[in-house]
């Protein structure tokens, strides 16, 4: 998209306001955020990151997207990730290396069950509202 | 079959050290007594932050929450809620007589922080200017374009009563109406960028997790005040926050947010980025406004100040990272909506560092007003080991220590101006009893010496005195004269020193001898180092009585100093020894002591 006028600029909120909230999202997507600010950079979040990407394609999970974003204060935990699934608890989990992030992707999202040890903290109230919990879905259809 | 349910218990210390370890194995373990394995999960989370009521339980998807749960309703919760369906009425937290089941999200005292400079870090891609756009970006630089007078910006900016996250706490909307008043023909609009202080990263985490925030604050600034052109004075040393910046300068201009005829309204306005090469002086405003048109990192006197006659000579409004993050959430909810957070005197919120001894290192933002206790405690999670509270140093190199004593003051501008610490841009370095303020006066010390610019006698050479008197204390040569001098040469540095920099590096020396004076009497008159810092002042010896001859201290003596025969008493070579103190954390038997 090239310059915008007044106009093009609400449309465009609007569109992606709709598409940054799971619950208003036809096609329910997880996803996976990866902290990617210099402490998580520092603590290893790229092998991370790379980590996720070839695990879900291995697994084949397309309906999940992986993304970056800042730091999310627990800098004691780092590298940190948040997944969000609908159905399930949104979590944050620290201290996620690669061999961690490969659990994640086999027992949260692949199984559906948190893996226990790694959660650090649920996200702050003020982000679940800005990025709503998704609504109870029924069990997986892969099931 | 897939999990229906889900239990978390709180895992956080509190609720661990009231029973929440045995009601996890009593949850796991009903689970699987009644068959649901396959439907629930019992998972140990992070604190909830309502360890008043612990512990606490939390039943995902309904959300029901159960406080002061024992192990012994376990079974109950499994077989009526994670079988039937039915919440536990008798241990569901009342928050209310009419709404029994309380969602956590909505408790008045669950999670302490707000994020509003920190609002999108660690939510949105900083990459993609379409999330930030998501989030209502660039909806305040709508409102002031087309929507709102300059003037009454800068009302709604008074109204709120933000002041300046740089540290000084300098009304923002006063400097914005200095600069929109002048008439010129050329304006500047600068982000303070250049986070010097040891420890503190609180603007570094903006511009990496959410940059267009303040690119959006900065137009905003340039539309009220008549300014065309905006810099950002950034440290070289943040590559990562630069390369985000430069990406979000390069969407923002491709979409017409920047550059000439913002969204068609006429009004032109540009960024660059200016790279600081690490110099502490440069985050004072005038030696900045040197560094970016090129010459030596001095400050000068002011007044003028830099928003009557900035860079080039030209009205410039300077404002900090944190201090512009805040305004487009200002012009989107109000200046009332903003006002209504913190303290009489101090508006809004704040960012911290939290570094140090403290568990949950990390970055927080709380209300103005939350007080250090809450800080350090209930977000932070307590000092690391279980040991004990000394003191914490808000402000950086340049602020005070404050003690125990004072830790339930509600922090603002004022409150800790009046401990004799400043809140400076938001570091936060937490000390614990292993830590000799001694000690930790002449590191910080050390530091705003080594940055002294040298342009004004009493920061060259006051600082510089100080050191040395703190250096012969730290060796136990130092007299009662001494610390006397101490304090004389500070008062002078606060009073007479040209810029922020030599008037606030005496606050950590001047603070410690208010609050702590025993610690400077024991290096002085008793030639001792509590904390065993001050290795001049510290000899590693082994009792003969207590020592069994374990021959541990000896193993792991770096140095080879430590010897005798197995289970005879050991000694110290004190000569030889570098008093690292491995042989005293090793003793089992208390027989190396330290004196």
């Amino acid at each position: 998209m090239g310059r915008m006028t007044l106009d093009d600029l609400r449309k465009l909120r609007e569109r992606k306001k709709q598409e940054m909230s799971p619950r208003d999202n036809a096609d329910k997507t997880a996803q996976v955020i990866i902290g990617m600010g210099t402490c998580g950079l520092a603590a290893g979040a790229k092998e991370t990151f790379d980590a996720f990407v070839e695990a879900l394609v291995a697994n084949r999970l397309d309906h999940v997207a992986v993304r970056q974003t800042g730091c999310m204060g627990l800098c004691y935990s780092e590298p940190t990730v948040e997944v969000v699934v609908p159905g399930m608890p949104t979590v944050v989990y620290g201290k996620v290396n690669a061999e961690v992030a490969r659990r994640i992707v086999q027992q949260h999202l692949v199984d559906r069950r948190l893996v226990d040890d790694h959660i650090y903290d649920k996200p702050a109230a003020d982000w679940t509202a800005a990025r709503p919990a998704p609504a109870p879905a029924p069990a997986p259809s892969k099931s | 079959m897939a999990i229906k349910s889900y239990i978390l218990v709180c895992g956080g210390t509190a609720c661990e050290s009231s029973r929440g370890a045995q009601i996890y194995e009593a949850l796991v373990r009903e689970v699987q007594k009644q068959g649901v394995v396959s439907d629930a999960q019992v998972v140990k989370t992070g604190c909830f932050g309502f360890c008043e009521k612990g512990p606490v339980v939390k039943v995902l998807p309904d959300e029901s929450f159960y406080v002061n749960v024992s192990p012994d309703d376990a079974a109950e919760i499994v077989s009526e809620h994670v079988i039937k369906g039915r919440p536990v009425a008798r241990l569901l937290y009342d928050r209310s007589q009419s709404r029994k089941n309380a969602r956590i999200d909505e408790f008045d005292f669950y999670q302490k922080q707000l994020r509003i400079v920190l609002r999108n870090c660690g939510l949105i891609d900083p990459e993609s200017i379409d999330e930030y756009i998501a989030r209502d970006g660039y909806a305040a630089l709508e409102k002031a374009l087309f929507q709102m007078k300059p003037e009454e910006v800068i009302e709604e900016l008074r109204k709120s009563g933000l002041r300046g996250r740089g540290g000084a706490g300098f009304p923002t909307w006063r400097k914005w109406v200095f600069s929109k008043d002048i008439q010129s023909d050329e304006k500047f609009i600068i982000c303070n960028a250049d986070e010097g202080d040891p420890g503190a990263y609180m603007d570094r985490s903006t511009l990496e997790g959410d940059p267009h925030s303040v690119l959006e604050a900065m137009a905003i600034a340039g539309r009220t005040v008549g300014a065309r052109r905006g810099f950002i004075y950034i440290r070289a040393e943040y590559p990562l926050a630069i390369r985000r910046l430069e990406v979000a300068i390069e969407q923002a201009r491709g979409y017409g947010l920047l550059g000439k005829d913002i969204l068609g309204s006429g009004f032109d306005f540009d960024i660059e980025i200016r790279l600081g090469a690490g110099a502490f002086v440069c985050g004072e405003e005038t030696a900045l406004i040197a560094s970016i048109e090129g010459r030596r990192g001095m400050p000068i006197p002011r007044p003028p100040f830099p928003a009557v006659r900035g860079l080039w000579g030209k009205p410039t409004v300077i404002n900090n990272v944190e201090t512009l993050a805040n305004i487009p959430v200002i012009l989107l909810k109000g200046g009332a909506w903003f006002g209504a957070i913190g303290t009489p005197t101090s508006k809004g919120t704040k960012v911290f560092a939290l570094t140090g001894k403290i568990v949950n290192s990390g970055l927080i933002e709380v209300p103005m007003g939350t007080t250090l206790r809450e800080i350090i405690f209930d977000i932070g999670g307590g000092i690391k080991g279980g040991k004990k509270f000394k003191a914490a140093q808000t402000g950086g190199p340049s602020g005070g220590l404050i003690p125990e004593a004072y830790l339930d003051t509600p922090i603002d501008y004022e409150s800790l101006g009046a401990l004799g610490s400043i809140m400076g841009s938001g570091g936060l370095i937490v000390m614990d009893e292993d830590d000799c303020i001694v000690d930790v006066n002449k590191f910080y010390l050390e530091f705003t010496v080594d940055e002294s610019c040298g342009k004004c006698a009493p920061c060259r050479i006051g600082g510089r005195s100080m050191f040395n008197l703190l250096t012969k204390i730290s060796r136990g040569r130092g007299t009662d004269e001494d610390v006397e001098q101490l304090r004389t040469i500070g008062q002078a540095m606060m009073k007479a020193s040209l810029c922020g920099l030599g008037q606030t590096a005496p606050n950590p020396v001047m603070s410690a001898l208010r609050h702590f004076p025993q610690e400077y009497e024991a290096h002085v008159r008793d030639r001792k180092c509590p904390a065993g810092k001050c290795l001049d002042l510290v000899t590693y010896f082994i009792l003969p009585d207590k020592c069994i001859g374990c021959t541990l201290c000896a193993r792991r003596c770096p140095v080879n100093c430590i010897a005798g025969d197995k289970r005879k008493p050991h000694v110290i070579d004190t000569a030889r020894c570098i008093k690292c103190g491995e042989c005293y954390k090793a003793c089992k038997f208390d027989a190396v002591t330290r004196g």
